[in-house]
């Protein structure tokens, strides 16, 4: 978890795959916090990073372009990465802007995790 | 939703952000940063820079997004670039093979080609180049169309904007910063020459050498305790540094005279608070009423002292302060014609004078400020050092001190209220 700045990011790993939660608003802050948090786990040998956006009801601008810098620092790490549970407005936003041919979109973390790992199979540990 | 629409909102709710951010006091570059975050996610753009130009050629980096850091060791903005970008009616330049684009981009094309930069924009504020925008391709990958250079003309001009006034504001801030310095300096420099003046009024009179120091110190520490602000103390020092400077008029025998002074010889000293206003009025002090304080020093609450006989409420606090400051060293002095009095003494003239030459009130201040440092509430021994070894050391000094303030309050209703001498 990111203990920076006072409050935290929610994350677990499974197997080599972190799955951080954003918060309701994803904005340079909440970004931010984000953005550490799957470095971090990245930098501990992380693969494969599923955003869960179950929480989260908007995105502003520099939230896209700090998605956009997670994306470009899993990319250069050879990680895959997943968002998953995107609310539709977040998903139009998301296609709109190009975001969608960088990730692999689930319906829930379950389903990302199904896609990332290829297993039948996930135990989720919360 | 449709897509356009979304788009509209998105783009909105970013430029209502970025007017937000440069319109705010933060932190420079946290300002740029945020702002570029903003551009960039505007458009889902991959990457960006923005750079500020400084000195001559150079361009220094304020922040970017997956660029290399070591991309603006490698760039800079020749005077015939900048020119080439003022003048020409393009704003923004894309990186493509097109040898005629541009002389900035022609120099650099194969670095910005690696760096994967689409899109250079200079930030143009008031017919000068500020610094450079780099932008690199959409998520989408998708071409610029031509309402994406317009939202990114839009922002890369909010962000121009927003350096050139953060620059501004610091240029003012360091030029305020220079002046308190140098203001400083001469508060300094006029404390320093005054403290000298004192000196040599002093000098005159060899039975009261530190006299005037003493008075300044004694009024500072007295206005403090009564809760005067910091620039009102220094004031009052200096007033009390500078009370006597009329002395310098006054012949030096009768200053110096081993005895008492005869009625001629009495009008003649007496005429130096009054010479002290006329020397000091056409000063311009840094500090309000510092004449006025000088020429009343020797004036008493029921009128009878000098040079106009004024009442009371007549009297300004300040000059009221340094009265008793002067009689109090004047009291605990050796002098030629008598020895000092012991402080049991003191305490008694203070008393029975409180309400007729003293107010009250300033006595209880300065009563207080002993007593705080006889009975070891604060550590500082500025009046104890003032006065001769073991003056206060009696073990009566904390009951006469309290007793004197408990009567003063009654008399009086004494407090440490802020009173201002202006």
């Amino acid at each position: 978890m990111d203990r920076t700045s006072g409050s935290l990011v929610r994350s677990h790993c499974v197997g080599t795959t972190a799955v951080v939660y954003a918060s309701d608003y994803l904005n340079k802050l909440t970004g931010e916090k984000i953005e550490r948090e799957c470095r971090r786990q990245l930098d501990c040998g992380c693969r494969a990073l599923v955003i869960d956006f179950s929480d989260t009801k908007l995105v502003n601008s520099i939230g896209i372009s700090i998605l956009l810098g997670i994306i470009d620092v899993a990319e250069k790490s050879g990680a895959k990465i997943a968002f998953s549970d995107v609310n539709n407005q977040t998903v139009q936003l998301f296609e709109m802007l190009g975001l969608t041919r960088h990730v692999v979109l689930a319906k829930d973390e379950r389903e990302a995790l199904l896609t990332l790992s290829g297993f039948e199979t996930i135990p989720i540990v919360h | 939703m449709e897509p356009s629409t979304q788009k509209l909102i998105h783009t909105f709710g970013a430029l209502a952000d970025l007017g937000q951010e440069i319109a705010g006091r933060g932190d420079f570059t946290e300002m740029v940063r945020t702002s570029m975050h903003l551009l960039l996610g505007t458009l889902a753009l991959r990457r960006g820079a923005v750079a500020e130009c400084i000195d001559e050629d150079k361009l220094r980096c304020v922040a970017l997004w997956g660029v290399g850091e070591q991309t603006f060791t490698e760039l800079s903005l020749t005077g015939a670039e900048k020119q080439e970008f003022l003048i020409g009616e393009v704003t923004e330049f894309l990186i493509s093979n097109d040898a005629t684009a541009n002389l900035f981009i022609n120099r650099h094309r194969p670095f910005l080609q690696q760096q994967e930069i689409e899109l250079v924009l200079p930030m143009i504020v008031r017919d000068e180049v500020t610094g450079l925008v780099l932008l690199g391709r959409k998520a989408s990958g998708e071409e610029f169309l031509s309402d994406d250079f317009e939202t990114i003309r839009a922002m890369v001009r909010h962000i121009g904007v927003g350096i050139h006034t953060h620059r501004l504001l610091e240029q003012v801030a360091q030029r305020a910063e220079e002046n308190r310095r140098l203001y400083e300096e001469l508060r300094t420099i006029y404390k320093a020459t005054v403290r000298a003046f004192a000196a040599a009024i002093d000098i005159k009179d060899k039975y009261t050498q530190g006299h005037s120091e003493r008075v300044g110190r004694y009024s500072e520490i007295i206005a403090r305790e009564m809760g005067w602000s910091e620039d009102e103390v220094e004031g009052i020092q200096i007033a009390g540094y500078l009370h006597d400077v009329g002395k310098l008029v006054v012949d030096r025998d009768i200053i110096n005279a081993p005895y008492n002074i005869n009625a001629k010889e009495s009008n003649e000293l007496n005429r130096h608070p009054s010479a002290g206003y006329e020397i000091l009025a056409p000063i311009n002090h840094p500090y309000a009423d510092i004449p006025l304080m000088a020429k009343y020093h020797h004036e008493r609450l029921d009128g009878r002292g000098y040079p106009d006989g004024l009442r009371d409420e007549q009297i300004p606090l300040g000059a009221k302060i340094v009265s008793l400051a002067d009689s109090f060293d004047a009291m605990t002095t050796d002098r030629p014609y008598r020895r000092r009095r012991s402080f049991e003494d003191v305490v008694r003239d203070l008393r029975e004078n409180s309400g007729k030459q003293f107010d009250g009130k300033v006595v209880a201040a300065f009563a207080r400020a002993i007593l705080k440092e006889v009975s070891g509430v604060t550590k500082e021994r500025r009046i104890t050092k003032m006065l001769a070894k073991d003056y206060l050391q009696g073990e009566n000094v904390p009951t006469l001190l309290s007793d004197l303030i408990a009567d003063l309050t009654n008399l009086t209703g004494a407090e440490s209220g802020v009173q201002s001498y202006k």
